[in-house]
């Protein structure tokens, strides 16, 4: 018979082509998340603010002013009460603000929120600092209590000139499955 | 192993043959074909008029996202991996596949893969029932407890789409009869080749997808859900980075089989064979940065969409290419329109209809308004129905002699070709309407206005449907009592399948053919 | 059946029916639509004029392309006698049929690079409007005016089962439109609550994806007054059909008008909340509410859909204590397809409903919940 022609170099090509598509699945699940969040990161992409700002001393643009709006979301199934206690601040690139959200739990039960931030225009997302945020870390928050949740942010100098608005929205997440009671009290213990 | 195949069922549950699995894989598509058929018709029965009348919405969702995952992942991919089974060996004078044990594994899987998706129907809460793009969260927090089975299903035909392309490589680079260097090979194998490579390519990030999307599930991550730190964008952006280069493996091989018919009913040689491999390449690199254009509402910064505009654009070029050269194939030629050439030359023509619509999605202001709506539903109903099932069945009726030994019916051929060609002509044409006028994809019902639209479409599809029933008919009588077939079947054919004798021999080319 | 059979009798006489009948028809939809709208705003009529111009390009396209091959097919047959020429090459044209293509696709690329650039600016805005996608309703708000209402189809189930006719809006109308001022710029804020949804109004050439957690923006100037349709793009589940999008556009004093009575509307129904109403005015209105937000998915009889939507006639729920029954309606059960209702319903409403649930189909509790109730459940009371 000579059906079989020398295997060796085919079994190694097969092994080969298998290794890429490992490769490939690899890269789906390891890679290509971080690389989408550098990727945002850097483009503003989906307006994901950034994290913990260092604040560093820059001087106040009073030359501008630009407005931001806050707004709130509650996501599917979060009955918690959640609003901006301002709706909007007009400030100068520069300078440091703070303003507060305000949340309300009117359940029967202790419960965990995420505040997950995005920003319009995407542009402005890399001139937004926040030095603290109450979006940085959950919130725990027990039965029928209420919690001001600060948030400080800077506007840098640098900001392209043409934004005149910046809009700001956190959506509030229940999370509370993912924390037990333990970790839950721990929270409201530490929390602000 | 003797010389002729073992008798009985265990012939084709333990056949390493490339001859036999290639016909498991066609008749497999074809019943999938089937399957997915009547998906659609339930479809086309609803919307034949507005109100609700013989689905309620949710089954209406399962109708629609499990006829896009049959007619994909189980009638357009199949067939072509059967009719590279049977057919690359062939054309380059190889005894058989690379790997034959790995080629019975990679077929035996899938019939258990489709099972598995279509028990979902049975199921408390119904099949998956979003969409064949599965976007999240609808796919992940929000779906019905069969996704799970829905995400198995998706791996084991990856695992075997993968296996198969493996196979299909080792043949082409390692089995070649000597002589047959890479720019003599048929374009069909070349094409083959090509998809081989986008296969490896992206069907492990399908998998990634759907791993993904199970741990977000039943693992408490994060990867598409927001209030983890994850991103539900995320998850369009990866399956797009499979599904765009997905469509062009379900039409490279059309191609393929397109260039290989054209020029055998036209007598005259492929015009441009170097430029058709080189397009072939050039659209298969191209698939890997437009993904985005999928998504042009979604959200991006406006050099993403610039971006992804201008690549989408220039993928019409290379595209263009091919089509120019079977025009100057034909021209000049001395045609006769036997049924595989009218099934290509409707492909050149409708293909072509599918790539202006798409010319006019990749104009990202305009997609703002063609999204999401039954333009994109004929867009790619034009470009997968004459591209993938057209060429498909082209090569069906142009190599089925050689396989079966005996001569289809040249008249029921036609019949089929002309109320395929008018029933898909009738069903999609309406639906670039209709999705002008404003009617979104995946509805169940519709206001007045698109009314008359959708009846057509729907008498359009039952017409369809009933072509393909006429195919079935053809096959098997043609296989059971067709006249017998000559070794070259047409008229002085190009290639080395038709150098041997019809039917096939059980086993072919074991000393390998000298080439000219 | 009849009727399909007359309006295929009707195509069959063709165009001169609906001619001749041209007066009857002026309430009638526009039927046999088939091109884009050119829309109310600038850029959806650059949108327009962009659509058309590809589209021209492509009919020069296709005649010449398919022109040479029709023209081959008909004079290059054996059956003519004709002997097969023999070229197969040709560096020159495939040379051309790349570059000419590539020409064109630039002259159309540059006026859509344009018109995109323009579509995504969307700074200065006079009118700022945030909309929230819900499986399956809309919910506006004007920003800085304290205007806030969900807008849901009232398209009656008898006109979907088809026990009624079909009125000329059908599954596009809804309960409360979003009013918009004319000739103001119009930036559109874009979120979800649930899943993936898409704001999309054709005559605005505004589509943008509703995603849950991030936030997308979109404008419009809209230049003549009128109730421009729409509907929720992005399949969101088994209602996606159902959740029309519906926007007037008033002139800025009309505009002003509607922000005044919204805002007096809404001070009404905190007033409502304190006063206590009968059992039967609360029945009578439940059964109003039932139909219109319970009943797509545990349907009109209460009796759900076994395995998928739980059934209220003879539920726990519906039996037990009235508390945990406001809970269910307010707060949703998560993990399920229970939405929670507690934003998207009144005080009113609420209480109208469940009391309406604890005695319809042979519950017969006969206890009511009052609208105070539902006010101090969401206040955790």
């Amino acid at each position: 018979m000579k059906l079989a022609w020398p295997d060796k170099p085919t079994t190694r090509l097969a092994l080969q082509l298998g290794l890429v598509g490992c490769g490939m699945f690899v890269f789906a699940i390891w890679i290509m998340p971080p690389l989408y969040d550098a990727f945002c990161d850097i483009t503003g992409l989906n307006g994901k603010t950034g994290d913990k700002y260092q604040s560093v001393a820059s001087k106040i643009d009073t030359s501008r002013v630009i407005d931001v709006q806050f707004i709130a979301t509650n996501n599917d199934g979060m009955p918690w009460k959640f609003s901006p206690e301002i709706k909007q601040v007009s400030v100068h690139p520069g300078e440091q603000t703070r303003i507060n959200y305000v949340a309300h739990n009117p359940t029967d039960k202790d419960m965990v929120g995420q505040a997950i931030p995005s920003l319009v225009p995407y542009k402005a997302v890399n001139f937004f600092h926040k030095t603290e945020c109450f979006c940085f870390e959950q919130q725990a928050l027990l039965a029928g209590k209420d919690a001001i949740l600060p948030m400080i942010f800077i506007i840098d100098q640098d900001i392209p000139k043409h934004i005149k608005t910046i809009t700001l929205s956190y959506t509030l997440f229940d999370v509370t499955e993912r924390f037990s009671k333990d970790e839950l009290l721990n929270m409201v213990h530490e929390g602000p | 192993m003797a010389h002729g195949p073992a008798k009985g069922l265990t012939r084709w549950l333990y056949t390493t043959n490339h001859k036999d699995i290639g016909s498991m894989y066609l008749w497999f598509s074809f019943a999938m074909f089937f399957l997915g058929g009547i998906f659609a018709l339930v479809i086309r029965a609803e919307l034949f008029q507005p109100g609700l009348q013989i689905v309620e919405p949710n089954f209406f969702n399962q109708m629609t996202t499990m006829h896009g995952l049959v007619m994909v992942f189980g009638a357009v991919m199949p067939a072509f991996v059967g009719l590279a089974n049977w057919m690359v060996p062939l054309m380059i004078g190889a005894p058989d596949m690379a790997l034959p044990r790995m080629n019975n594994w990679s077929f035996w899987i899938l019939p258990f893969a489709f099972a598995m998706l279509s028990s979902t129907l049975f199921m408390t809460g119904g099949a998956p029932n979003f969409g064949w793009t599965f976007y999240a969260p609808l796919s992940t927090t929000y779906a019905p407890p069969s996704v799970t089975f829905f995400i198995f299903a998706i791996h084991i035909m990856g695992a075997s789409s993968i296996m198969g392309a493996i196979n299909i490589i080792a043949t082409i680079l390692n089995m070649r009869a000597p002589g047959m260097t890479l720019m003599k090979m048929p374009m069909f194998v070349w094409t083959w080749l090509i998809t081989a490579f986008l296969l490896i390519a992206v069907m492990p990030v399908l998998a990634g997808a759907v791993t993904m999307m199970l741990m977000d599930i039943h693992f408490g991550t994060s990867f598409f859900d927001a209030a983890g730190g994850g991103d539900p964008v995320l998850f369009q952006h990866v399956f797009w980075f499979f599904g765009h280069p997905e469509v062009y493996i379900m039409i490279l091989p059309a191609f393929g089989i397109v260039s290989a018919i054209i020029p055998t009913f036209a007598r005259k040689p492929l015009f441009g064979y170097s430029s058709m491999v080189y397009a072939t390449a050039a659209i298969a690199i191209l698939s890997f940065v437009v993904w985005a254009h999928h998504m042009f509402t979604v959200g991006m910064p406006i050099a993403g969409e610039l971006f992804f505009m201008w690549a989408t654009m220039l993928i019409s070029v290379p595209t263009g290419v091919k089509i120019f050269n079977w025009v100057a194939t034909m021209f000049k030629g001395s045609m006769t329109f036997e049924t595989p050439m009218l099934f290509s030359i409707a492909f050149v023509i409708l293909f072509t209809i599918g790539g202006f619509s798409g010319v006019m999605l990749a104009i990202a202001p305009a997609d703002f308004q063609y999204h999401d709506t039954y333009f994109v539903v004929a867009h790619f109903h034009y470009v997968l129905v004459p591209g993938a099932i057209f060429s498909i069945t082209a090569g069906v009726y142009y190599w089925l002699p050689k396989w079966s030994g005996r001569m289809y019916n040249e008249t029921m051929g036609k019949v089929h070709f002309w109320l395929a060609f008018i029933g898909l002509n009738v069903t999609f044409f309406p639906m670039h309407f209709s999705g002008l006028a404003g009617m979104p994809r995946r509805i169940p019902d519709y206001n007045m206005m698109f009314a008359d639209w959708n009846m057509i479409s729907s008498v359009g599809a039952v017409l369809f449907g009933a072509a393909q029933l006429v195919f079935l008919y053809n096959v098997i009588s043609t296989i059971l009592s067709g006249k017998k077939a000559t070794d070259e079947v047409w008229d002085n054919p190009e290639g080395l399948e038709w150098t041997v004798p019809s039917p096939a021999p059980y086993h072919t080319f074991t000393e390998p053919p000298a080439i000219k | 059946m009849l009727k399909t059979a007359r309006r295929l009798c009707a195509w069959m006489l063709g165009f001169t029916c609906l001619l001749a009948a041209g007066g009857a028809l002026a309430e009638e939809v526009e039927r046999w639509k088939f091109n884009m709208t050119p829309g109310v705003t600038p850029i959806s009529q650059n949108v327009y004029s962009l659509h058309m111009q590809i589209f021209w390009w492509c009919v020069a396209i296709g005649v010449v392309v398919f022109g040479i091959m029709f023209v081959s097919m008909f004079l290059h047959r054996k059956s003519r006698g004709v002997k097969p020429a023999n070229f197969h090459e040709s560096t020159l044209l495939e040379l051309l049929w790349t570059a000419i293509p590539f020409a064109i696709l630039i002259m159309m690329g540059i006026p859509a690079s344009k018109t995109l650039i323009d579509l995504y600016d969307t700074e200065k805005s006079e009118v700022d409007v945030l909309i929230t996608g819900y499986q399956w309703s809309w919910k506006y708000e004007i920003l800085g005016e304290d205007v806030s209402f969900f807008s849901k189809l009232t398209t009656p189930t008898d006109q979907i089962e088809g026990h009624a006719s079909k009125g000329v809006n059908y599954l596009l109308e809804v309960d409360e439109p979003l009013v918009l001022p004319v000739n103001k710029k119009i930036r559109f804020l874009v979120t979800a609550n649930d899943v993936i949804h898409s704001w999309w109004v054709p005559a605005f050439a505004v589509k943008r994806d509703a995603i849950p957690g991030f936030i997308n923006d979109a404008w419009a100037v809209i230049t003549e007054p009128g109730i421009y349709r729409g509907q929720c793009a992005e399949l969101c589940g088994k209602d996606h059909g159902f959740m029309p999008v519906v926007v007037e556009a008033k002139s800025e004093a009309d505009y002003q008008a509607w922000l005044a009575e919204k805002k007096a509307a809404a001070a009404a129904i905190a007033e409502l909340t304190e006063k206590p109403f009968t059992f039967d005015e609360l029945y009578a209105k439940g059964e109003e509410v039932y139909s219109r937000s319970c009943a797509a998915c545990h349907l009109a009889g209460g009796q759900g859909v076994p395995g998928v939507f739980p059934a209220l006639k003879d539920s726990p729920v519906a039996l037990g204590d009235i508390n945990h029954h406001i809970d269910v309606v307010v707060n949703g059960v998560a993990g399920t397809a229970m939405q929670a209702f507690g934003e998207q319903l009144s005080e009113v409403d609420i209480a109208a409903v469940v009391t309406y649930e604890r005695t319809a189909w042979d519950n017969n509790m006969g206890d009511l919940a009052q609208p105070i109730d539902i006010y101090n459940h969401k206040q955790g009371k």
